[in-house]
C-alpha cells in the first residue's frame, strides 16, 4: 500500500504519463494480441470438440455444445486463463525489466534526476495494464467463440446456424461486465505485484530471475484467490 | 560548494560511515578514495540523497539537503548530474535519448534545442555519430562518456562520479578523468569523484579525503599525498608498484 501511494507523490506532467502510457501499452497490449488469439483460439476450437464429446444424449440439443463454449469462454477461459497468460508475459516482463534497472542503477539515476522513480516507471505500467488487458479479453473472447465455429463447421460437430443459435440462445450480458470487472482486477494485480517485486529487486542477475518467477507466482496466486471472491461477489 | 557533517551510516549492526565532515569546493575535482569497502559508495550515496543518513547533514551551497522537504530536495537534485559506475544508461532509449532524457523531463525546451543540447554535450565528450546507437551497441569507455553527457546536459551546479574508470583501460580512463576535470573546470562546477585508482588521485586529485573503515583518516592534495604521515594512507597509496618505485627513488 505505501509503495502504491508514493505513485501518486512528485509526479511528472501530464504529457510525460500520456506518452509513457501509449508506450506501455504497446509494449503491453498490442504486442500481446498474436498470443492471446492465438491461444484463445485454440482454447475455443478445444473446448467445443470437449463439449461436444460430452453431450452424447440425443435428447440434448446441438447448440447446448456452442451455449457452453460461450459461458465457459465469458466466465472464466477468457479473463481468468487469459490473466494467467497474461502474469507469465507480461507480469514476468514488467518484474525483469524493473530488477535490470534496479541493479544497473537505472532506478538510481532517476532518483538523482529529481524524478520520482515509482511514479514514474511503474504508474503507467499499471495504468496501461488496466487500460490493455480487458481490451485483450474482448479479443480473447471473440477468438475462442470464433474457434469453437471454425472447428465446429469444419469437422461436423455442431452446424453453423446450431452453433450461432447457442451462442445468442438465453444470453446474459451482465456476463460481459462480469468478466471486464474480472479483467480489471487482475490487471491491476499482475502489473502492481509485478512492478513491487522488480521495483524492489537486489543483488545481481540471478535475483533478477528470482524476482521475475516470485511476480508470476504471486501474481497466480491473486488471480485466484481474486477469482473466486468476484465470483461469490458478484454472480 | 558542498558541505557533510558529521555523517553516520550503519546497516543492521555493520558501521559503515562513522561520523564524516567536511567540505568538497567549487571548480575543483573532490576525490573520495579508499580501498573497497570502506564506505566511499555509500558515502557519495548519502550525499547526493540515494541513501539516507542515520546522522548528520549534507548542505548544497548553504541548503540543507538532508532535512529539506520533498519538493527542495527534489529542487536540489535538478542541479545535479552523476555518472554512474557501470554508466546506468536507459537500455530502451538511444544515446542521442539517454543524453536528451533530463532535458525531455526536467525542462520546457522545443525539440529542436533539445537535439542541438545533446549534441553538444556529445560532442564535448568527444562522441560523435552514434545518436541513434544502442547502448547495448557500445563499448564500456563509450558508455561513461554518454553518462557524463548525460549528467551535464542540464548544466548541473553539481557532477558526482562513482568509480569512473572501473572496468576501462588504462588510456581511456586518463581520458575520462581529464575529461571530468575539464568540466569541472569550464562550469565552475562542484565535483565529487569515488575512486581507488592511484592514476586519477595523482591526475586530478585537487582535493583528496581518504576513508578508512567508515573514518576519515586524510584530507589534502595529490602534491602532499607522500607526506601524509599517516600509515594506512601510506600502505594504500604505496600498494600500487608506480608509487612503491616512486619511493624507493626518493
Amino acid at each position: 500500500m505505501i509503495f502504491l501511494g508514493s505513485l501518486f507523490v512528485r509526479r511528472e506532467t501530464f504529457k510525460t504519463y500520456y506518452k509513457l502510457v501509449m508506450e506501455e501499452s504497446i509494449q503491453i497490449g498490442v504486442k500481446s494480441v498474436f498470443l492471446f488469439a492465438l491461444v484463445s483460439t485454440f482454447i475455443g476450437a478445444v473446448t467445443t470438440v470437449q463439449t461436444a464429446y460430452n453431450l452424447v444424449s440425443p435428447l440434448i440439443p446441438k447448440f447446448v455444445i456452442s451455449q457452453v463454449v460461450r459461458e465457459m469462454t465469458l466466465l472464466e477461459l477468457a479473463p481468468t486463463i487469459m490473466a494467467l497468460i497474461y502474469a507469465g508475459k507480461i507480469g514476468s516482463s514488467i518484474s525483469g525489466g524493473l530488477g535490470t534497472m534496479r541493479i544497473t542503477e537505472q532506478i538510481d539515476a532517476l532518483e538523482v534526476m529529481g524524478i520520482n522513480s515509482s511514479s514514474y516507471l511503474v504508474l503507467p505500467k499499471i495504468v496501461a495494464s488496466m487500460m490493455m488487458f480487458p481490451l485483450l479479453v474482448i479479443v480473447s473472447g471473440v477468438c475462442a467463440l470464433m474457434g469453437g465455429y471454425l472447428v465446429g463447421s469444419v469437422t461436423g460437430i455442431i452446424s453453423p446456424t446450431d452453433y450461432i443459435t447457442g451462442i445468442r440462445y438465453s444470453f446474459n450480458e451482465y456476463n460481459i461486465f462480469f468478466a471486464l470487472q474480472k479483467a480489471l482486477v487482475f490487471a491491476f494485480l499482475i502489473s502492481s505485484i509485478s512492478a513491487f517485486k522488480g521495483y524492489f529487486t537486489k543483488g545481481g542477475a540471478l535475483e533478477v530471475g528470482i524476482a521475475s518467477t516470485e511476480a508470476v507466482t504471486t501474481s497466480v496466486i491473486a488471480v485466484l484467490l481474486a477469482d473466486y471472491f468476484l465470483a461469490q461477489l458478484l454472480l | 560548494m558542498i558541505e557533510i557533517e558529521n555523517i553516520h551510516k550503519s546497516f543492521g549492526s555493520s558501521v559503515v560511515i562513522d561520523g564524516i565532515t567536511g567540505t568538497f569546493e567549487k571548480g575543483k575535482t573532490n576525490l573520495i578514495i579508499g580501498s573497497s569497502g570502506t564506505g566511499k559508495s555509500v558515502l557519495l550515496k548519502c550525499i547526493v540523497g540515494l541513501i539516507h543518513p542515520d546522522q548528520g547533514m549534507v548542505y548544497y551551497d548553504g541548503r540543507n539537503f538532508t532535512e529539506a522537504d520533498k519538493e527542495m530536495k527534489s529542487e536540489i537534485r535538478r542541479e545535479i548530474g552523476m555518472l554512474f559506475q557501470g554508466g546506468a544508461l536507459f537500455d530502451s532509449k538511444n544515446v542521442e535519448e539517454n543524453v536528451m532524457f533530463p532535458l525531455e523531463i526536467l525542462t520546457n525546451m522545443s525539440p529542436g534545442e533539445k537535439i542541438d543540447r545533446a549534441n553538444f554535450c556529445l560532442k564535448r565528450v568527444g562522441l560523435e555519430n552514434v545518436n541513434k546507437k544502442m547502448p547495448s551497441e557500445i563499448s564500456g569507455g563509450m558508455k561513461k562518456r554518454v553518462g557524463i553527457a548525460r549528467a551535464i546536459v542540464n548544466n548541473p551546479n553539481y557532477l558526482f562520479c562513482d568509480e569512473p574508470n572501473s572496468g576501462l583501460d588504462p588510456q581511456t580512463s586518463i581520458l575520462i578523468d581529464e575529461l571530468i576535470q575539464e568540466i569541472t573546470q569550464e562550469f565552475d562546477i562542484t565535483t565529487i569523484v569515488v575512486t581507488h585508482d592511484m592514476n586519477s588521485v595523482m591526475g586530478i586529485g585537487e582535493k583528496i579525503m581518504f576513508l578508512y573503515k567508515g573514518h576519515k583518516l586524510w584530507e589534502g592534495s595529490k602534491d602532499v599525498i607522500t607526506e601524509s604521515g599517516v600509515k594506512e594512507f601510506d600502505d594504500f597509496v604505496f600498494a600500487n608498484k608506480v608509487m612503491s618505485s616512486l619511493r624507493k627513488k626518493e
